[in-house]
């Protein structure tokens, strides 16, 4: 009996002998490759969604399995480094990595290797580091929040004109993961759209100091709902806060995409960012031999930032329309998100904004060094593409300050 | 009835007895053919789970060839296998000295996780302050202190109360953990709590290779803890705690001073492992800098039987499954999930045959046989 067993296994064994030197790993053609370092999995919802914009991009302009390259679960470290040295053996032309702490580590790889696109979303160095095949990018996101703050302004006219407010005032909760400018240009964008509509609005923020933990996500949603929020919204990647409000009854303002599915008596809707169109531009760009963006900052022009389809059955009367009207005219440059020439729309101790300093170029010690307020708004994305707003406005009130 | 005694006791389905007398040459072999029958395994589970195997069985010998890639693919590729190596060997082997000793150390993922944060706190606030040689030293001191503090502690409340060990090294982890982010919060000032690779505090690279520094400086301690644990008094002394504390006692061990001085040591090893990880590797910390090897050193370090040596070929086995793995994922663009169920299901057929080759299974033979045994 066991030699029976062992002479199977044996025999397995160089049958797939035979198998591994006859097949070959890649096939090795000299057409264009791309490869894409993802943090985590399609398990987090930050990473699934630059997983879906690589496949979208990948159909769209018909390129083969063999020419996209994606290595997962790559931590914020040298396994960064070893996996864009990989990537650059492989024969890829574009390297694209998604988090923010894999900037430092994509540096040295872009330095060995000019021959090779590097672009990192999210990253801040791309503009200082002046290196000809290193890009940064990101995308006005702010807007997309905005969009969803108007119809959580028309939502709360619509509870305070049926005397169903809980307070005094229509109060919003909000669910951050850190006290970084990527969620305060986040959070505010989202207010200052519901403010447009609803002029009495107030925030309370409640930060979780991590970008994925369900558990503490739901237990702050949960804390905000019963401080006297009248509705929800979140910068965070799982379903805690969504799954908290549609238990309480409570209308949220979704991210990262739609929850319409696992909550559909408090859904409404919820903004993203689409990938895609960065990932077809850089492709072409590349196949084409022309230089990418040292910053580039998709719009909702280019088709990066999208709303979902606003569940009407949630929503106040007349939400799509307004959202459509604000849109037309933020592509029309007459409506800027963060509007300091409209008196008492934007205050920081009672004070209009005229000036403010930010940390644009990265430094050591995270210095303001760039003048970003003028011509009557704060320009946001333009002297980089990741978030500099960090201003802590009124009307907002932080329950805490995250620290891990 | 009276003079059949046997027939009345109920002899169970099976039971289990030690094997004393199996050859050098039968045990490889089986290990040998545990693996290969743990990657066959492997291959059927990646014809129902991979879609485009499952369509095309020819693109197995694809599935395999990928799955020796991830270690041998090119010079680059092997030389990071022998840094890998040598980071979980280093932790194996710091953490070997107290589990000989019966101590359950299941904080080593804490221990080397101080001694990274120690080590890069010096680099992010004194790099370029001191000299690079003056710094790295520095460096190592801080992380070994650390490491053998945060292994000290719960020596300390075994030794003296009796304290369950791992539990509480356990808990020493998440505080671990904690205190990195709390670290990053204070330091990293724009929020982003992820720390810049650093510019100063690198090991430097030895004949244009960086890698060399970890795998040599893990080679000399491999060597240095294989003697400790064989030819030293300590070491001896750590085999007779493991054995039994009554007869430590009884021989005139202090047991209480075996405990304490051992887990330093232990503690201290981790402190190191850290220092290479932030030194020689990562020049950054994050609060998953450590990624699981403090407790995949325990498997490495049980499967190699405590002997410095084995753990050589332990965490080999173990980094060129994980790479392995990883290099399916990528290839063949599936979920980091499926390549975790190659690694957890080869480790499962590897202990599993660690088992049948130290103990035995003797099955109830069935009555017939019985009756016949009895006439």
């Amino acid at each position: 009996m066991l030699r029976k067993i062992l002479s199977l296994v044996l025999a397995l064994a160089m049958i797939l002998s035979a198998a591994i030197v006859l097949a070959s790993c890649s096939d090795e053609t000299d057409s264009f490759k791309i490869g894409i370092i993802l943090l985590h999995d399609e398990n987090s919802t930050y990473d699934l969604n630059f997983l879906n914009g690589i496949m979208d991009a990948k159909a769209q302009l018909g390129l083969s399995d063999e020419q996209v390259i994606i290595k997962k679960n790559i931590p914020e470290s040298q396994a960064c480094t070893d996996a864009a040295e990989e990537l650059v053996e492989a024969g890829c032309k574009v390297i694209f990595a998604d988090s923010f702490g894999h900037e430092t580590y994509l540096l040295p790889v872009a330095k060995a290797n000019p021959g090779v696109e590097f672009c990192h979303a999210t990253g801040t160095m791309a503009h200082t580091e002046g290196l000809a095949n290193f890009h940064n990018a990101f995308a006005s996101i702010y807007e997309g929040r905005y969009l969803a703050g108007i119809a959580a302004g028309m939502k709360l006219n619509e509870i305070k004109a049926a005397g169903q407010l809980k307070g005094e005032v229509p109060m919003m909760g909000y669910v951050g993961a850190f006290t970084y400018a990527e969620v305060l240009s986040g959070y505010t964008s989202f207010y200052l759209g519901a403010k447009s509509v609803c002029p009495d609005v107030q925030m309370k923020v409640q930060f979780t100091g991590s970008w994925y933990n369900e558990v503490e996500e739901k237990s702050a949603a949960e804390a905000l709902i019963a401080a006297g929020c009248d509705l929800i919204s979140q910068h965070a990647d799982s379903m805690g806060a969504p799954t908290a409000c549609e238990n309480a009854g409570i209308p949220n303002i979704s991210y990262n995409g739609s929850t319409l599915a696992a909550c559909p008596n408090t859904f409404i809707v919820s903004s993203r960012i689409d990938w895609a169109p960065y990932f077809k531009y850089i492709i072409n760009q590349s196949k084409a031999g022309e230089a990418i963006a040292t910053d580039w900052t998709g719009t909702i022009e280019t088709g990066s930032v999208v709303l979902t389809d606003v569940n009407t059955n949630v929503a106040a009367e007349g939400t799509v329309a307004a959202i459509e009207a604000a849109t037309a005219a933020m592509r029309a440059g007459t409506l800027h998100v963060f509007d300091t020439a409209t008196a008492g729309f934007i205050t920081v101790n009672g004070a209009a904004l005229d000036s403010y300093m930010a940390d644009v170029d990265t430094d050591a010690d995270y210095t303001p060094d760039t003048e970003v307020v003028k011509d009557g708004y704060f320009h946001e994305s333009e002297f980089r593409s990741a978030p500099y707003f960090d201003v802590q406005i009124d009307g907002i009130e932080l329950l805490n300050v995250n620290f891990g | 009835m009276a003079d059949k005694p046997t027939a009345a006791v109920k002899e169970p389905l099976f039971h289990i007895t030690k094997r004393t007398d199996i050859s050098t040459w039968k045990k490889i072999l089986a290990r040998a053919v545990a693996i290969v029958a743990a990657f066959v395994l492997c291959g059927l589970l990646a014809m129902v789970l991979i879609p485009s195997i499952g369509e095309n069985p020819a693109k197995l010998g694809r599935f395999y060839k990928c799955f020796i890639d991830g270690s041998f693919k090119t010079i680059n590729i092997v030389w990071r296998v022998l840094r890998d190596l040598s980071v979980l060997l280093c932790i194996s082997l710091a953490i070997t000295p107290a589990f000989k000793m019966k101590f359950w150390n299941i904080g080593a993922e804490g221990q080397v996780l101080v001694g990274i944060l120690a080590a890069e706190g010096i680099a992010f606030k004194f790099g370029g302050i001191f000299s690079e040689p003056v710094l790295l030293l520095i460096m190592l001191l801080s992380a070994v202190v650390a490491g053998a503090i945060w292994g000290l502690i719960p020596a300390f409340f075994k030794a003296i109360w009796g304290t369950n060990e791992t539990l509480f090294t356990l808990m020493m982890n998440y505080i671990a953990t904690f205190l990195v982010s709390f670290f990053l919060s204070l330091w990293i000032t724009n929020g982003s709590q992820v720390m810049p690779k650093q510019s100063h505090g690198a090991l430097p690279a030895i004949a244009g290779n960086a890698n060399l520094p970890v795998i040599i400086l893990t080679a000399i301690l491999t060597v240095l803890i294989y003697v400790y644990l064989n030819y030293s008094k300590h070491g001896y002394e750590i085999s007779v705690v493991g054995e039994s504390v009554n007869t430590a006692k009884y021989i005139g061990i202090n047991v209480k001073k075996v405990i304490i001085r051992t887990m330093l040591l232990s503690g201290a090893l981790c402190g190191f492992a850290g220092f290479l990880i932030g030194a020689g590797i990562n020049q950054s910390v994050s609060p998953t800098s450590v990624g699981g090897k403090g407790f995949t050193a325990i498997m490495v370090s049980w499967l190699a039987k405590f002997s410095p040596a084995f753990m050589v070929l332990t965490s080999a086995l173990v980094v060129f499954l994980q790479r392995g793995a990883a290099e399916i994922t990528s290839i063949f663009n599936v979920s980091g999930s499926l390549a975790d169920i190659f690694v957890g299901l080869t480790l499962f057929f590897v202990i599993g045959c660690e088992f049948f080759l130290t103990y035995e299974l003797h099955f109830r033979k069935s009555k017939q046989e019985g009756k016949e045994n009895n006439a």
